[in-house]
């Protein structure tokens, strides 16, 4: 049971697929899409630390904290975005999103 | 030994409730999954030895954002079912991309650790134990990566602007306090001295 860099790859690579597939199954809910897209920026994170500690480099790190300031920024833009979508429409559906259009 | 009981155990969780984080029916389901989700993962950041990232994981994540998720899907008064509309229909596609995906990232990671760029590196031992996670993380970031750091402070601070500006709105018909207006009114504003005869008292009229 030795645990190498290519088990912590996998276990990102897992979560990573696990976001895209939310965001296709989820089309119409974008809640649920903001949530897939956190567990992408989450996969991408183990994937900066997994390297960081077997390449003996603390930039990884940095890195991901970096991924964690944009993501949290996202989701907090993203959710302000929701909440003043659903204001004008009633509701979150994805597919009436394109009647903002200019 | 028992890393990899644990590692293999966090793993499993984080997984199995990434997963159900796209899964469940009930959205606010969806988020506490996903809370379990990052705690898994932030246990795999000790695991690896990034203490303080797991510790900002659970601050930032656990914390701020999924309370914020939290909030706006118990606020919003939607239909979730309706939503749920074409995931039947959807489902076959997105497992298939969603296979291709894996296969395709887990041969590309078990490539750069046997033959790549990641080839030959040696287990890592046990970190200098006379510099922290903590410290050696200050000392990189206050030093080399001092102007990201400021970018991602200008980040956070543009991103809570936005956020506020978004959601902020002005209703016209609602009734503000004014404590200038309270502070400036004075008794000869507010009540008006009316002659009143002695024995023949007040009509209505009069006081009109």
């Amino acid at each position: 049971m030795d645990i190498g860099l290519t088990h912590y790859l996998t276990v990102a690579a897992i979560l990573f697929t696990i976001g895209v597939f939310g965001i296709f199954v989820n089309r119409k809910n974008v809640i649920i899409i903001l949530m897939s897209i956190e567990l992408i920026l989450l996969a991408v994170n183990i994937n900066f630390v997994a390297f960081s500690t077997y390449l003996n480099d603390i930039s990884g790190q940095i890195m991901a904290m970096f991924v964690l300031t944009v993501a949290a920024a996202e989701a907090a833009v993203g959710l302000a975005i929701l909440v003043t979508f659903f204001r004008n429409r009633g509701d979150i559906a994805v597919d009436d999103a394109s009647v903002m259009k200019g | 030994m028992l890393q990899g009981i644990a590692f293999y155990l966090l793993a499993a969780v984080a997984t199995v409730s990434g997963l159900l984080v796209v899964t469940a029916r009930n959205p606010v389901h969806s988020v506490l999954w996903l809370i379990l989700a990052f705690f898994s993962s932030a246990g795999l950041f000790v695991l690896l030895g990034a203490e303080f990232l797991a510790m900002l994981l659970v601050v930032v994540y656990v914390g701020a954002v999924a309370v914020l998720f939290l909030f706006v899907v118990m606020m919003l008064d939607v239909d979730f079912l309706k939503l749920r509309e074409g995931y039947a229909r959807y489902l076959p596609l997105g497992a298939i991309i969603a296979a291709v995906l894996l296969v395709e990232m887990i041969i590309v990671s078990v490539a750069v650790v046997q033959g790549g760029a990641a080839a030959g590196l040696p287990a890592p031992g046990a970190p200098d134990a006379s510099v922290t996670n903590v410290e050696a993380i200050g000392r990189v970031l206050y030093t080399d990566y001092v102007y990201f750091f400021q970018a991602a402070g200008i980040v956070l601070l543009i991103a809570m602007i936005g956020a506020i500006t978004l959601t902020l709105r002005h209703k016209p018909n609602i009734k503000r306090q004014n404590p200038g207006d309270q502070v400036n009114r004075d008794r000869r504003k507010s009540v008006e001295i009316k002659p009143a005869a002695t024995g023949e008292g007040v009509s209505a009229e009069e006081l009109l």
